[in-house]
């Protein structure tokens, strides 16, 4: 079967994420905003990685670079380059306590921002600031709770 | 149910031809500029994710207005009619100016100058990468926005139109570090270039000789050259000068008029050149539009 259980919720699922990740905030929390994209890859990489792979991680790469404005592709290729440690390890992350899954989660993400400020640096000359990585600690405060909201989810609309 | 071996090409074979895609797709849009048609449909095809990130934001404001008092409501009522009074008054003396100029000028033997029409627009979702100071709005090719138009707001220029889809427009903010704008001192005509670094508050005047004779306070107006922004819009106001001799050129700073971290509304410009024209969509728009007609050109304004 092509179409598997709980398809629906799953893609509303990453809508609202990309809605989350435009949405316009407080310039005192602007910069604080978790990186709400790569926080429900990562989850759904660990949770269900024989269904979300790196085609999943590709295309919503790619909306993130038209949401952004981002040239075409920087985006797509820092998920892509944080996604593979997450599928390679998901079985040894899953067993970790939310603590040090937390950790991880804001390692990959520290990845993914290095990678596309290197590419933006690069391409469009981009000047590094310091406020660009406080979205990693941000979101690995975040992620227990996410995790487990996000299982609760899961569960709830049978995602296998 | 998943098994516990693989099938199909290993994963770090699908993980290199994903990436190898991402890359083509980098070496396309960066180097050869050929996705626009694909951003095009694909910045239509989000759109949707846009106007549902501002949705919670204008049910709130419609929530605040509808709590609004009626003598609060009456108060402000009075104190726009005060206003709009006043504007009129000036407007009045506009015209009579304009008119005026457009005299004079013909007497010299210069083009007269043309009108341009405007269409308001609302911000709907901000790009929250730190690297590209952009926004979105909610007009699109449907309403004849085109790409490198103008884009103001009631202080001065904000930026101008960097991509189109259906009902979205991109704007990249003149504080971006990819765009300059060609400036002229109000005081002096001194022409200079102002290019962003990345603070939405600066811009930064490049090239600018130790000797210059621009001040701090010196209000910076469009020059017209560059042919995307018409003349003699007010766009920022030197802040700082620094003349180290030890730099190549003087540091000179100067701040936006217009508050870009916290737009709301811009107006989109059709300079009297443009091949494209506006088309207003819904009853207000062009409501507004018959309804300001009469009062000559109060919805324009020379450029």
């Amino acid at each position: 079967m092509w179409i598997k259980s709980g398809l629906p919720p799953l893609l509303l699922s990453y809508v609202v994420a990309m809605v989350l990740m435009v949405m316009p905030l407080p310039s005192m929390l602007e910069a604080w905003r978790p990186d709400w994209l790569s926080l429900l890859i990562i989850y759904w990489l660990l949770a269900i990685p024989h269904r979300v792979g790196v085609g999943t991680v590709l295309i919503l790469g790619l909306l993130a670079d038209i949401l952004m404005g981002s040239v075409f592709g920087i985006y797509a290729t820092a998920l892509l380059i944080m996604a593979y440690p997450a599928i390679r390890h998901f079985q040894r992350i899953r067993n970790y306590s939310l603590t040090q899954q937390a950790i991880i989660v804001g390692m990959l993400i520290l990845v993914k921002r290095a990678i596309v400020y290197e590419l933006e640096h690069v391409l469009n000359d981009a000047v590094f600031q310091l406020p660009y990585l406080y979205p990693v600690l941000s979101s690995a405060i975040i992620w227990p709770w996410i995790y487990l909201i996000l299982r609760q989810y899961r569960r709830r609309y049978a995602i296998r | 149910m998943q098994s516990l071996f693989e099938r199909g090409p290993t994963l770090r074979t699908r993980l290199l031809l994903t990436l190898a895609f991402a890359a083509l797709m980098i070496f396309l849009d960066h180097r050869l500029n050929t996705m626009q048609p694909v951003r095009s449909f694909l910045s239509t095809l989000v759109a949707p994710v846009q106007y549902l990130a501002v949705l919670p934001e204008q049910v709130l404001d419609r929530l605040v207005y509808l709590a609004q008092t009626r003598s609060a409501l009456r108060e402000e009522n009075e104190a726009l009619s005060r206003e709009l009074q006043e504007l009129q008054m000036a407007v009045q003396r506009l015209n009579f100016l304009e008119n005026e100029n457009a005299r004079l000028r013909q007497l010299l033997g210069s083009d007269v100058r043309q009108t341009s029409r405007r269409m308001v627009a609302e911000v709907v979702a901000v790009a929250t990468d730190p690297f590209s100071h952009q926004v979105v709005v909610n007009k699109g090719f449907a309403n004849g926005v085109y790409e490198g138009q103008p884009v103001l707001d009631d202080q001065g220029i904000v930026g101008q139109v960097l991509s189109v889809g259906r009902n979205t427009a991109r704007i990249l903010l003149l504080a971006d570090q990819s765009h300059a704008i060609s400036l002229r001192a109000e005081r002096n005509d001194i022409r200079v270039l102002a290019q962003g670094f990345g603070d939405l508050q600066r811009v930064e005047l490049k090239f600018i000789p130790h000797s210059t004779e621009l001040e701090e306070g010196d209000v910076l107006l469009t020059s017209g050259l560059g042919g995307v922004f018409p003349e003699g819009y007010p766009v920022a106001r030197i802040v700082s000068i620094d003349r180290d001799e030890r730099l190549q050129y003087a540091k000179v700073l100067a701040e936006p008029f217009s508050q870009l971290d916290r737009i709301r509304s811009v107006l989109l410009l059709w300079p009297a050149d443009a091949t494209e024209s506006p088309v207003y969509d819904e009853a207000v728009d062009t409501e507004l539009d018959t309804e300001l007609e009469p009062t000559t050109e109060a919805a324009n304004d020379v450029d």
